[in-house]
């Protein structure tokens, strides 16, 4: 008997990385998958997004494990093109239980000569893009009348200043209060609303040079090797990033009834980053 | 295969309540246990505390399931009578791998009682450091990690818990505990030993459900008040607190430290 056996969860970003790590690990235990990915490029992003042959990979790869997976590709900034994915993949499934509003992007600078379009696409990805997820999910967490669980992928950066990259800790502080205030409003119906912070985690997002000089912006090209110090400087345990698996253990904890009193919470998976 | 086979869990206030749950639920994934509990009274706490009756259904209750267990009759305020207790466990089970300290009172009444701030910051804050203490040299020394899990409240993240001596010291230990754990996190994180809270709202245990706890909350609406969780649900189970221990614990947060993790139905949010 899986922990989330029989439930149906809504995962946003779900091609690679942390996504398809989530839709791997609640179709381990027992979940079937709605999957929505943008697949495409956004110009801000200086790193190569997600692909159609990703969001592919995580279909094979939740398939694999005889679970049932609907697999859309659709921007979470479009809510229509959203709502209009997750409405197909709840007919097509029958419910709705989890919600892993988890699609993010980053791009960098300092806020004085952060380009305007880069503020505005992190924003409009990693907060509205999240808020739209919700929102469009509510509905259908509701009218399962049997509660249900939504985690929200926050960031370490939401809940401590880090320079450089002040778009996306901006957004990632706004899902904080979100998140809360979700808790409150959908506690009644016994809707859970909680928050991952995590760490650097080991994805895509992160290897790649714009990424590597945001850690070593005193070398032209730097490499993975250039970064240990940095990466292992911010994080108390002498880890230089977690995997995608803790977080989705994570997730699996709060999407679980072994969670089912945990509400309202930000929870860092962080290797002690924000305490250090 | 259990979550925790092969690894041994010291676990203070054992006897019953959230102790208990927490020493069957960590056996049931495999733990051995090693337990301590006070099991008499302390003269400010008004309601009955553990029995020797009750460790000794502990120790039942963990042989049930195959596992283990050391069980002590000792005091948390009491170094040495823990350290002795802790040693005595090691010698037959082993370093503990997981610590759990989670012995606690709660010296709140109608009517003040002689000594309740100083047996509530002794119990509940300096119990701990007392814990950790005793613990920490076996498992820096073993270098294989380990977990250690403080019980706090929602005490120790909000003012609540009254204006009488035993709940004023009730929240300043749990919030104490706080520090406590953000300081061994940064302390212990080289040695790959994790440190986190839980911060449980009202739990259906013995420390809650008693004449006197009722009494006392019944007694002041601000009080009940602030005992009003988000989610539908009047207090949650010791299972639920046990679930999200065995969860820090566990490989599945081998990257969780230095967190403050609310089992709270949203009481802390809705404040």
């Amino acid at each position: 008997m899986g922990r989330v056996e029989g439930k149906v969860a809504f995962i946003t970003g779900a091609a690679r990385g942390q996504g398809r790590s989530h839709a791997v690990r609640l179709a381990e235990e027992g979940a079937d998958i709605i999957a929505v990915d943008i697949c495409g490029q956004i110009d801000s992003v200086p790193f190569p997004m997600s692909t159609p042959e990703d969001l592919a990979q995580t279909v094979k790869e939740v398939e694999a494990l005889d679970r049932r997976i609907v697999a859309a590709e659709a921007d979470v900034r479009d809510y229509g093109a959203l709502k209009q994915a997750l409405d197909e993949g709840v007919a097509q499934l029958g419910r709705l239980d989890i919600v892993s509003a988890n699609a993010g992007i980053c791009s960098y600078g300092r806020l004085e000569e952060l380009p305007e379009k880069a503020w505005q696409d992190t924003i409009d990805v990693n907060l509205t893009g999240v808020w739209h997820a919700c929102k469009a999910a509510i509905p259908h967490l509701k009218a399962g009348g049997a509660g249900g669980s939504i985690v929200i992928t926050s960031s370490g950066a939401g809940l401590m200043a880090m320079e450089n990259i002040g778009h996306y800790v901006s957004a990632k502080h706004g899902l904080i209060g979100l998140m809360r205030t979700l808790a409150l409003e959908l506690a009644p119906d016994s809707i859970r609303v909680n928050a991952i912070c995590p760490t650097t985690v080991n994805t895509p997002m992160i290897h790649n040079e714009p990424s590597y000089r945001l850690f070593r912006p005193d070398l032209e090209s730097p490499t993975v090797d250039d970064l240990t110090e940095p990466l292992l400087g911010l994080n108390a345990l002498p880890v230089k990033w977690v995997e995608p698996r803790d977080i989705s253990n994570a997730l699996l904890f709060l999407a679980s009834d072994e969670a089912r009193y945990i509400t309202g919470v930000p929870l860092p998976v962080d290797a002690g980053c924000v305490t250090k | 295969m259990g979550k925790l086979d092969g690894k041994v869990a010291f676990i203070t206030g054992a006897a019953r309540g959230q102790g208990r749950s927490h020493a069957v639920r960590l056996a049931q994934e495999g733990a051995d246990v090693i337990a301590v509990d006070i099991c008499k009274q302390i003269a400010s706490v008004s309601y009955p505390m553990s029995t020797s009756e009750d460790l000794a259904q502990t120790v039942k209750e963990v042989e049930a399931l195959d596992r283990r267990i050391v069980a002590t009759e000792a005091d948390v305020r009491d170094r040495e009578a823990l350290q002795a207790a802790y040693d005595a466990g090691v010698a037959e089970l082993g370093v503990a791998d997981i610590v759990l300290a989670n012995a606690g009172i709660a010296p709140m009444s109608m009517e003040v009682k002689p000594n309740e701030w100083q047996d509530v910051i002794d119990v509940n804050l300096t119990g701990v450091y007392n814990t950790v203490e005793v613990t920490k040299p076996s498992m820096v020394e073993r270098g294989q990690g380990g977990a250690i899990v403080l019980t706090s409240s929602t005490a120790g993240i909000n003012g609540i818990g009254g204006g009488a001596p035993g709940g004023l010291g009730y929240t300043a230990a749990k919030h104490g505990v706080v520090g406590l754990m953000r300081s061994y996190a940064n302390l212990l994180a080289q040695h790959r030993i994790r440190v986190n809270t839980v911060h449980p709202t009202g739990v259906n245990t013995p420390m809650v459900v008693n004449d006197v706890m009722q009494e006392f909350l019944a007694a002041d609406p601000q009080m009940s008040q602030a005992m009003a969780n988000a989610l539908p649900v009047d207090m949650v189970e010791p299972v639920d607190i046990s679930n999200a221990i065995l969860w820090l614990v566990s490989d599945d947060a081998r990257y969780v430290t230095g967190v403050t993790l609310p089992v709270d139905a949203g009481f802390t949010n809705k404040k």
